[in-house]
């Protein structure tokens, strides 16, 4: 493992099985995650980008060991998390966090944003008494939101504030990595700046090391190191950041790209636009060969028989592609 | 998108005003908006959460639930009739059928336990008097018209067994299966992925220039709205703070929400590190809002005339009107 990466994955699936019958027989499994490698370092953000059921949420859940029956090797600072007892993973959490989604969902109707953002640190027996009440306190002005607000229930808050205090309480165990799951998709437009703005001071101040997810390329953009796209439990392409948008090589890199509008009528029409065919398909049947062969407009004969591997163009590039048809 | 013809008004808001009355108070959910919709052109009407997007659109229909909802002014005028003085009854040969709408969630407006077929087919019969059989054909015409695959099987199927971007697929064949002369998408997009987005819009607007149909599409996100539509209404609290036609309002922005809003959407085509602009607090609680002009919390050009009154949308330009104090030279110099 490299000094300088805080989290290395390697080989890791995870199937969820599909059962049947009275005895629950599992007749399938869905492959949510099918065999994906990755680093990320520390201090960097990882952008982690693809469509629903693309196995990018798995992929965060895996790291955090949220799941039993997953394969392969998940490390954080050199630590082989899958090789823990539930004892020693229980501390090692304190390192790892994760924000969700949905604000409205994530947060537990019936306790209020104090006890919310404080129950970490009872949970982890890292503060007591006074020093208890100035930590909730430091994280609320910490997510820009008034400490005198520590009385109030979840629905007395705005979807972004909710957003807040969700990051708030993921950071209160003073976390050294954070799995942001879509942290912005269900807020409006003008509050997802102010989160995502709000994200990059944090990881700033606190060196944290983000893994960032969304299903949208332009919101990665600005907060991202680097950027994975994933596209039915794969990743197909894996870059700087700079160079995905300046230089993207896999077709549904491309395509992802291209169905980005820009607020701007005048620069909009003169790109090209890529318009895919159907829906992204079953990862219960994935089809033989690349994945995204049925849905793609360069594919040819290889790539509905072989399944193409992730290789670095040149060495030392940092740009990974899984695509045959990229030379 | 400029090769329709425009024609006469189709549909014509006129100093509308929706209002709710709930334990909170008196919501003016909607508070003295007006625009119209030519033929065959297509409208944004863009906000964020609250603004009164959706339930103008619903005005439109009727379908303000009552109580806590009342329409307490203006007219909607749809081919010189007023909308709002109809009966039930002709309103009801108007729904689904002149005026279609296309709802933001397909998975809550698609009825679970028929079949799509059962399901379009019920307009067909209702509203073009068709037989069974007949339904049936221009049921499984419409769906290959919205590209589902495989569609005279798939006719039989339950929404269950669509995904999402094929379930709003189907909302679209059904919106159009009486040729409407108005389509109204509430937020068609943003319950489906990125790629199926683009797809849903190309259908839209493929169908407008073949039938010349008038869309107003509503939605939060600026970037959605640029290329396919021909004017932009930009709504906040209620009312109206700007419009201007797509390429107009884009360039050229003149009230502080509007350009706080482009300025939020990240862009793939600015400088990466460029960090993005926001607009500071919150959308605000209709049952308390600000006075004056509902925006001046947020605004960074506010006045002390902005919180007294409220700034009336005034003619700026060709076509471009806007409700602001602010001067204009100012705004365009922040830009």
């Amino acid at each position: 493992m490299k000094d300088n990466h805080l989290i290395e994955i390697d080989q890791l699936f995870m199937y969820f099985p599909v059962t049947a019958g009275v005895l629950q027989r599992r007749v399938a499994d869905v492959k949510a995650v099918d065999g994906i490698s990755f680093y990320i370092k520390k201090g960097e953000t990882l952008g982690l980008v693809g469509e629903s059921g693309c196995g990018k949420t798995t992929t965060g859940r895996c790291i955090l060991q949220l799941y039993e029956g997953m394969k392969g090797t998940v490390r954080f600072e050199g630590v082989e998390l899958t090789k823990l007892k539930k004892e020693q993973m229980r501390r090692m959490r304190r390192n790892m966090q994760l924000i969700f989604q949905d604000p409205f969902a994530s947060l537990d109707p019936r306790m209020t944003a104090g006890q919310i953002i404080g129950e970490p640190l009872k949970v982890h027996g890292l503060a007591r008494g006074k020093e208890y009440k100035e930590q909730v306190a430091e994280l609320f002005r910490m997510v820009e939101l008034e400490p005198y607000m520590a009385d109030r229930y979840p629905h007395e808050f705005s979807g972004g504030q909710r957003q807040r205090i969700g990051i708030a309480r993921a950071l209160a165990v003073r976390p050294k990595f954070v799995v942001c799951d879509e942290p912005v998709s269900a807020l409006d437009v003008s509050i997802q700046a102010q989160i995502i703005i709000l994200l990059e001071k944090l990881r700033d101040e606190l060196g944290l090391t983000y893994l960032f997810i969304a299903h949208d390329l332009s919101v990665v953009r600005n907060i991202s190191d680097r950027v994975a796209v994933m596209y039915l439990g794969r990743i197909v392409e894996i870059t700087m950041a700079d160079e995905i948008y300046a230089n993207p090589l896999h077709p549904y890199t491309i395509a992802l790209l291209s169905a980005v509008p820009i607020p701007d009528p005048k620069v909009d029409r003169t790109r090209k636009r890529i318009i895919l065919k159907g829906d992204v398909p079953s990862p219960i049947f994935p089809p033989p060969g690349c994945r995204f062969n049925p849905r793609c407009y360069m594919a040819s004969d290889i790539c509905k028989q072989k399944q193409p591997e992730l290789r670095e163009l040149t060495p030392g590039s940092e740009h990974w592609v899984s695509c045959h048809m990229v030379k | 998108m400029t090769t329709v013809v425009k024609g006469e008004k189709v549909l014509e808001v006129k100093d509308l005003k929706t209002y709710f009355y709930t334990q909170e108070g008196e919501l003016k959910a909607v508070d003295g908006l007006s625009y119209y919709v030519a033929k065959g052109e297509s409208v944004g009407l863009v906000g964020e959460s609250a603004c009164g997007k959706s339930v103008s659109a619903l005005s439109i229909l009727r379908l303000i639930p009552y109580p806590p909802g009342i329409i307490v002014g203006g007219e909607i005028i749809f081919f010189g009739q007023d909308l709002l003085k109809a009966t039930e009854e002709e309103m009801r040969h108007i729904r689904g059928n002149r005026i279609a709408m296309i709802f933001q969630e397909p998975t809550t407006s698609l009825n679970p336990v028929l079949t799509v077929r059962t399901q379009i087919a019920e307009a067909l019969e209702l509203h073009r008097g068709m037989e069974k059989e007949e339904a049936t054909q221009e049921c499984i015409r419409l769906l290959k018209l919205v590209g589902i695959p495989d569609a005279d099987r798939r006719i039989n199927h339950y929404p269950f067994q669509f995904s999402g971007g094929m379930q709003q697929r189907i909302m679209i064949a059904m919106a159009l299966s009486c040729n409407p002369a108005l389509l109204i998408a509430d937020e068609p997009t943003t319950s489906v992925d990125v790629t199926v987005q683009a797809q849903l819009l190309e259908i839209i607007d493929d169908l407008r220039r073949r039938f010349g149909t008038s869309v107003i599409v509503i939605t939060h996100n600026l970037g959605i709205v640029a290329r396919y539509v021909d004017r932009v209404n930009v709504m906040y609290a209620g009312r109206m703070v700007e419009t201007a036609p797509t390429e107009e309002l884009y360039s050229n922005p003149l009230h502080p929400y509007t350009i706080g809003l482009l300025a939020s959407v990240p862009r793939l085509d600015s400088e990466r590190k460029k960090s993005l602009r926001v607009i500071k607090g919150l959308p605000p609680n209709l049952a308390r809002l600000p006075s004056g002009c509902a925006f001046h919390p947020r605004c960074d050009y506010a006045m002390p005339k902005c919180r007294e009154e409220y700034p009336p949308l005034e003619k700026i330009g060709e076509n471009h009107f806007r409700a602001c104090f602010a001067e204009i030279s100012k705004l365009q110099k922040a830009q």
